[in-house]
């Protein structure tokens, strides 16, 4: 995909999201700590493009997409949608946008009401924002987005408890796309769902995507899933970006030593090459985003890190066109 | 297929749950055997009755649970056993290892009186001994500063070093099998590399057989020998995991492998398996896997395929087999 001709849909410049831990022993005029769950990301969300984000538990992935639509406090930054400063707006005219902007969450059965029905709980986004419709013009739209994710019309009155992982993840689709929305967040989509089902999911989604030229932002942790379906990846690590790059360019060459280490780590269906692959075991644990390391947050597990990285946070530089890196040895451990 | 080096022979394997809407049954007629040092994966979506498996061996089912079947475990059937015999087989002879490390420790006991109670019970260690035992045998699974860790409670450790402290809890009387339901599907993929590293490592210096049973078929590639791929409670292919991978026979195996998105490959459209896993509580007659199945013919849906052994050592349970060579 060409990006240069695209229409930008949105703009994240410094993107920080902090959050106020007090220790439980503390006292009442005691501060607290920052706990820094997104610490100044920068992206961008082109047009009908799929952004996947990977990263492990903890690295921000999860509280970067709530951000993007303003479900989380945004402590620092800018998070622009199609010229309008999202941080600017008040509730109101937040709530107006929430249209084009829609999210997939990722437990199907949580995310659900289980004691609306099927129908009811895809039609609420239509009348909260389309009250002037009739009940008969709701129920086709209804009717027509169930079709299109594949639900059967006899299911518009079932609760959600009676319906399997994938099929609740439809109905959850379903919800998000009725209001036709510009840009769909997906959390984790298909990370509870079994194998056979998750391709179906995945397939639908990027049909979904191709028919009506939505742009997804699709989080997630397994990396396959996330380059089968994206554009271009971002890779997280303890609240930071540490790699952009188009899908071909992150996966054929990855530059960062951290992206290198989790692309090692994956597990190949493929007996002959798990056998003989080499796997840069990263040491240790994830540091606590409470005391993130100075410098770059990396180094403490990184094999090249010297003194050079305690000293300056890198940011993402470009090396080369489509792929940036955040890391101040990037040409000499090439 | 019987030999005498198998440590571990399991015939027709069936177990049945009472259940208020009727009989259910999650494993229907499981037939493997394992030797002495070898790993097998038991790979399948939930509901496979892949960890009703590993709980069945380990007298570990729910109340409502019946088994019928024979599980020989160095000649003996383990099935069988009472609960003070089988007390004495589990964790000195086969240990097991859970799917959520944080809810398999004890939350209110220091992981060290924790590992240690494992020796003073079974090996009746002092306590001074069982001490040295434990600290050597978190060095062995690479828990750092194992002295210091001992005094710790289960909330202080990570995801994947309450893993590494349930693997040396297991591996702790040295055990002949290790039985590991889901041992990684909790932890980060880097993460995961770590453990399943470790297990290769612990398989080659302790000589333990291992039960690896996961629905990640990636993690199956790298570890096991043997494959035995569970839909709906039955063995649908069976086989040395070379086969299984670059051979499978099974309309189902050959689905899934299709199925996962692959970071060596560029695919489009992922291949699906059409439909949902059936309810066990109605299955069809007939093959289970018929309604998603694209090869289903007639007898598929009269008639449920045995488990045969069309080559030496693999057995496969279907009427209308395909045969391909999938690329490595």
């Amino acid at each position: 995909m060409n990006n240069s001709t695209n229409t930008v849909l949105m703009n994240v410049k410094n993107l920080k999201v902090h959050f106020n831990i007090k220790p439980d022993n503390a006292w009442p005029w005691q501060k607290g700590q920052a706990l820094k769950a997104v610490d100044g990301v920068d992206l961008t969300i082109y047009e009908g493009e799929t952004l996947g984000v990977v990263g492990e538990s903890g690295c921000g992935k999860s509280t970067l997409a709530r951000a993007l639509l303003r479900l989380v406090p945004i402590t620092d930054g800018s998070v622009v949608w199609l010229s309008q400063d999202l941080t600017d707006l008040d509730k109101k005219q937040m709530r107006d946008k929430r249209q084009e902007l829609q999210m997939i969450f990722q437990d199907p059965l949580a995310s659900l009401n289980p004691r609306m029905t099927v129908g009811d709980i895809i039609a609420e986004p239509l009348i909260t924002f389309k009250p002037h419709l009739s009940k008969q013009e709701v129920k086709d739209q209804v009717r027509a987005i169930m079709d299109r994710v594949g639900l059967l019309p006899n299911v518009i009155n079932r609760y959600p408890h009676e319906f399997s992982g994938g099929q609740c993840q439809r109905i959850g689709i379903a919800r998000a796309l009725i209001l036709k929305p510009k840009l769909v967040v997906c959390d984790e989509p298909v990370s509870a769902l079994d194998v056979s089902i998750q391709a179906q999911v995945v397939n639908l989604l990027k049909e979904l995507q191709a028919e009506m030229g939505l742009a997804l932002v699709f989080i997630a942790h397994d990396l396959s899933v996330v380059k089968h379906i994206s554009d271009r990846v971002l890779v997280m690590y303890l609240g930071n970006a540490v790699e952009l790059a188009s899908k071909h360019a992150l996966y054929a060459n990855p530059r960062h030593p951290y992206t290198k280490a989790l692309l090692s780590a994956v597990p190949v269906p493929d007996p002959e090459r798990e056998r003989n692959k080499s796997i840069q075991l990263l040491a240790g644990d994830l540091p606590s985003p409470i005391s993130p390391p100075s410098g770059c947050v990396f180094r403490t597990r990184c094999p090249h890190a010297n003194e050079e990285c305690t000293k300056q946070k890198p940011a993402l530089e470009k090396c080369s066109e489509e792929h940036q890196a955040a890391c101040i040895r990037l040409a000499e451990i090439a | 297929m019987n030999s005498s080096n198998n440590i571990l022979e399991v015939d027709n394997l069936r177990v049945n749950f009472k259940t208020p809407d009727g009989q259910v049954t999650a494993v229907n007629n499981l037939n493997f055997n394992l030797a002495q040092g070898e790993t097998l994966g038991i790979v399948g979506e939930s509901g496979s009755g892949k960890s009703q498996t590993a709980f069945a061996l380990m007298g570990l089912l729910a109340g409502n649970g019946q088994i019928t079947g024979e599980a020989r475990f160095e000649g003996e059937n383990i099935l069988a056993l009472n609960d003070k015999a089988m007390n004495r087989i589990r964790s000195e002879k086969i240990a097991m290892i859970f799917q959520d490390p944080m809810t398999s420790l004890n939350p209110y006991m220091k992981v060290g009186k924790q590992l240690m109670e494992v020796l003073i019970l079974h090996k009746g260690m002092s306590k001074a001994d069982a001490f040295e035992a434990s600290v050597k045998m978190l060095d062995a699974v690479k828990m750092p500063e194992a002295r210091k860790r001992m005094n710790m409670f289960p909330h202080e450790f990570s995801g994947g070093m309450r893993q590494r402290v349930m693997i040396a809890m297991a591996l702790l009387c040295q055990p002949k099998l290790l039985i590991a339901d889901e041992p990684t599907t909790a932890l980060d993929v880097t993460v995961q590399a770590q453990i399943l590293t470790l297990l290769n490592e612990l398989k080659s210096e302790f000589n333990t057989s291992i039960i690896m049973i996961t629905h990640d078929l990636g993690v199956v590639a790298g570890l096991c020998d043997k494959v035995l791929v569970m839909y709906a409670g039955r063995t649908m292919e069976y086989g040395q995991t070379d086969d299984v991978f670059y051979r499978p026979t099974h309309p189902y195996t050959q689905g899934l492998l299709e199925a996962i998105p692959r970071l060596d490959g560029e695919e489009e459209t992922l291949t699906t398996i059409a439909g949902n896993p059936p309810n066990l509580l109605n299955l069809p007659t007939g093959c289970p896997f018929q309604a998603r199945c694209q090869f289903v013919e007639h007898r598929c849906r009269t008639e449920a395929p045995a488990l045969e052994e069309y080559q030496p050592g693999k057995l496969r349970a279907c009427h209308k087999p395909v045969h391909s060579e999938m690329t490595p």
